[in-house]
C-alpha cells in the first residue's frame, strides 16, 4: 500500500468518526459502560486475591524439639528441614527466645504465671519456625519434616504443627471466593463483547449502503475495509481511555479514603501505584481489540456482496 | 469489441428467469438505450455488465475480461472502467460533492494533487463547481445527479451504465442530464442507458435495444420507443 494511501485511510478513518457523530457515540458509551464494569470487578477481584495471599503467607509451621536436645543436633535438623523443596525460610527459636517471646504474648497477666521461670528452669522446648513457598500445600511439607523423626534413633522432634484442619478451611474459602471472582470476570469479558459487537453491527449496518457504493466505483474489499479498521480502534481506544482515567481515579480515591478513614477496617486495598499499569493496559488493550473485532467482522459481513 | 453478450441466460435463485438467451454486441462510443416493460430483464442486463450479477448460462465479455469467470478479487479493477448511474443517485450522504467524486479517485489511489485537478474539472463540466463543498441533502435531484454522472466519469471510464437516470426528475432536468451524457459519449465513452422515457428516446435518436420477458425483442440503429407489452 501506498503511503498517501495509508495516510489517506487514517484521515478517512478519523473523520467517519465526527461524520457518524451519534454512532461513534453510542459506540463509545457501550465500550465505556462494559469496560467499566468489567475494571471495577478486575479490581475487586485483584483486592480479594491479595488479601487471600495475605492471609495465606501468614500460615506457618512451628517444630518443636526434645528439651534436653544439644545444639548440634538442632543445627543437625535445621539443615535437613532447610534442604526440603518447599521451604522458603527456617527461623530458630531457641527456649530462652520462646520464653520471651511467651512472655510478651502473654502481657501482664503472664508476669505471674511464668515468675520463677528464667534460664535454668525454662520449661519450654528449642523450636523452629518454618514458612514455605506455597501455603496450600504446607501439610505436605510439615508431614516431610515429621518423616525427619524416622531417620533417627532419639526422634528429636516432639511435635509439628501448622494450625492442621484450621488452615485446610481456610484455604477452601480463599479459593472458592478466588474461582468466584474469576468466573465473574470472565462473564463480564464476555456480556461486553457481547454489547459492543451489537451497537457496531448496528453502526455499520446504517452503512451497508455505503458499503455497496463504495464497491461499485471499485474500491478492493480492503481498501474499504482499513478506514473502518481505523474507525473502529480509534473508538476502543478512546472510549477505553475515557474507563481508564475514570476506573482508576475512582479506586485511587478509595484507597486514599481507606488508609484515613476505612484503616480500622483492617483491609489493606492494594495501592494504585501496583496495579495502574496493569489495569490500563488490560483496559484499553481489550477496548483496542473490541473495536477492531467488532468492525472487521462487521464490514466483512457486508464485503460478501 | 466492448461489451459482448453471448447466449446469456439469468436465473434467480427464486426460479424467475431474467434472461433467456439474450446475445448482444455493443462496440466502442456507441449509445443504446434499452427500453421494454419493468421486470423486462433490462436491470439484469446492466447488472451482467458491472458484474452486480453473474450469468447462469452463457459467455459475457466487458473491455476483454471474462466477467463470468472473472476471480472475486479481480472485480474492483473491472469496476474502475465502467461508470454507473442509478435512478436514485447513490451519493455518500455524509460526503460533499468534492468528497462524492474524488472518492472514485482515491480508490485507484491517484496522486492527491491529480485528484484535486481532475475532480472540479469534472464538477466544471458538469456545472456544479461552486458546490464542490455541498452535501447531497442540500442539492435537487438534477443537481444530486450531475454529481452521480461527475463520479461515473471522473476516471474515463470505457463504459457508462445508466439505469433510468432521468426517472426521478423533471422534464427540463432530463435534457440537461441527457445533453452531459451525449457529451461524455461524444468525448468517447460508450453509453448503455435503460430508460422509460419516450420523448428522451425519439428525440435523440440512437441504437434502441428493446428487452421483453428475457429476450431481445428488436434492436434498431436509430430506433424509437416502443415495445410490444
Amino acid at each position: 500500500m501506498k503511503l498517501s494511501t495509508l495516510l489517506r485511510h487514517l484521515r478517512e478513518g478519523f473523520k467517519n468518526i465526527i461524520r457518524n457523530g451519534w454512532m461513534s457515540f453510542a459506540s463509545i458509551s457501550s465500550i465505556f459502560f462494559s469496560l467499566f464494569l468489567l475494571g471495577v470487578f478486575v479490581l475487586l477481584a485483584l483486592n480479594i486475591d491479595s488479601m487471600a495471599s495475605n492471609i495465606e503467607s501468614q500460615v506457618q509451621i512451628r517444630v518443636y524439639l526434645q528439651t534436653d536436645i544439644d545444639q548440634q543436633k538442632a543445627n543437625q535438623i535445621e539443615n535437613q528441614i532447610r534442604k526440603l523443596s518447599d521451604v522458603s525460610k527456617v527461623e530458630f527459636v531457641s527456649k530462652e527466645e520462646g520464653l520471651e517471646l511467651l512472655r510478651k504474648n502473654l502481657g501482664k497477666d503472664g508476669d505471674a504465671l511464668l515468675d520463677g521461670y528464667d534460664k535454668d528452669s525454662n520449661p519450654l522446648p528449642d523450636s523452629f519456625t518454618v514458612e514455605v513457598f506455597d501455603p496450600q500445600n504446607i501439610g505436605v511439607t510439615a508431614n516431610q519434616i515429621t518423616a525427619l523423626n524416622n531417620a533417627d534413633e532419639t526422634k528429636p522432634i516432639t511435635s509439628v504443627k501448622y494450625g492442621q484442619g484450621t488452615v485446610e478451611k481456610m484455604f477452601k474459602i480463599t479459593n472458592a471466593i478466588r474461582n468466584i471472582g474469576l468466573i465473574v470476570v470472565i462473564g463480564l469479558g464476555v456480556t461486553a463483547m457481547f454489547l459492543i459487537s451489537t451497537t457496531i453491527k448496528m453502526t455499520i449496518l446504517a452503512r451497508r449502503r455505503e458499503i455497496g457504493i463504495m464497491k461499485l466505483v471499485g474500491a478492493t474489499n480492503s481498501f474499504i475495509r482499513w478506514p473502518f479498521f481505523v474507525e473502529g480502534a480509534l473508538i476502543g481506544i478512546v472510549a477505553s481511555g475515557i474507563t481508564t482515567v475514570v476506573v482508576l481515579m475512582a479506586y485511587s480515591e478509595l484507597v486514599r479514603l481507606n488508609e484515613v478513614e476505612l484503616g480500622l477496617l483492617m483491609i489493606k486495598l492494594i495501592p494504585v501505584a501496583d496495579l495502574g499499569w496493569k489495569i490500563a493496559a488490560l483496559l484499553i488493550g481489550l477496548g483496542t481489540l473490541i473495536g477492531v473485532w467488532g468492525s472487521t467482522i462487521s464490514v466483512r459481513k457486508y464485503l460478501k456482496v | 469489441m466492448l461489451i459482448e453478450m453471448q447466449d446469456i441466460w439469468k436465473t434467480y435463485t427464486d426460479g424467475t428467469h431474467a434472461l433467456r438467451g439474450v446475445s448482444v454486441r455493443i462496440d466502442r462510443n456507441e449509445f443504446v438505450y434499452l427500453v421494454g416493460p419493468s421486470g423486462a430483464g433490462k436491470s439484469t442486463f446492466m447488472k451482467l455488465i458491472y458484474r452486480e450479477e453473474v450469468p447462469t448460462k452463457g459467455q459475457i465479455s466487458v473491455n476483454g475480461f471474462n466477467i463470468g469467470k472473472l476471480k472475486p478479487r479481480k472485480i474492483p479493477y473491472v469496476r474502475r472502467n465502467i461508470g454507473v448511474i442509478f435512478q436514485d443517485f447513490r451519493l455518500l450522504p455524509k460526503l460533499t460533492v468534492y468528497e462524492n467524486v474524488a472518492f472514485a479517485m482515491e480508490v485507484i489511489e491517484a496522486p492527491r494533487r491529480l485528484i484535486k485537478k481532475r475532480t472540479m474539472e469534472v464538477l466544471d463540466l458538469v456545472g456544479l463547481k461552486h458546490k464542490h463543498s455541498s452535501l447531497p441533502a442540500q442539492l435537487s435531484g438534477g443537481e444530486q445527479q450531475r454529481v452521480a454522472i461527475a463520479r461515473a466519469i471522473v476516471n474515463n471510464p470505457t463504459v457508462i451504465v445508466a439505469d433510468e437516470p432521468t426517472g426521478n426528475l423533471d422534464p427540463e432536468t432530463s435534457w440537461g442530464i441527457m445533453n452531459l451524457l451525449e457529451e461524455i459519449n461524444f468525448r468517447g465513452a460508450t453509453i448503455v442507458m435503460a430508460t422509460h422515457n419516450k420523448e428522451i428516446v425519439n428525440t435523440m435518436r440512437k441504437r434502441v435495444i428493446a428487452i421483453e420477458n428475457g429476450n431481445i425483442a428488436r434492436d434498431e440503429a436509430r430506433g424509437e420507443y416502443g415495445y410490444e407489452a
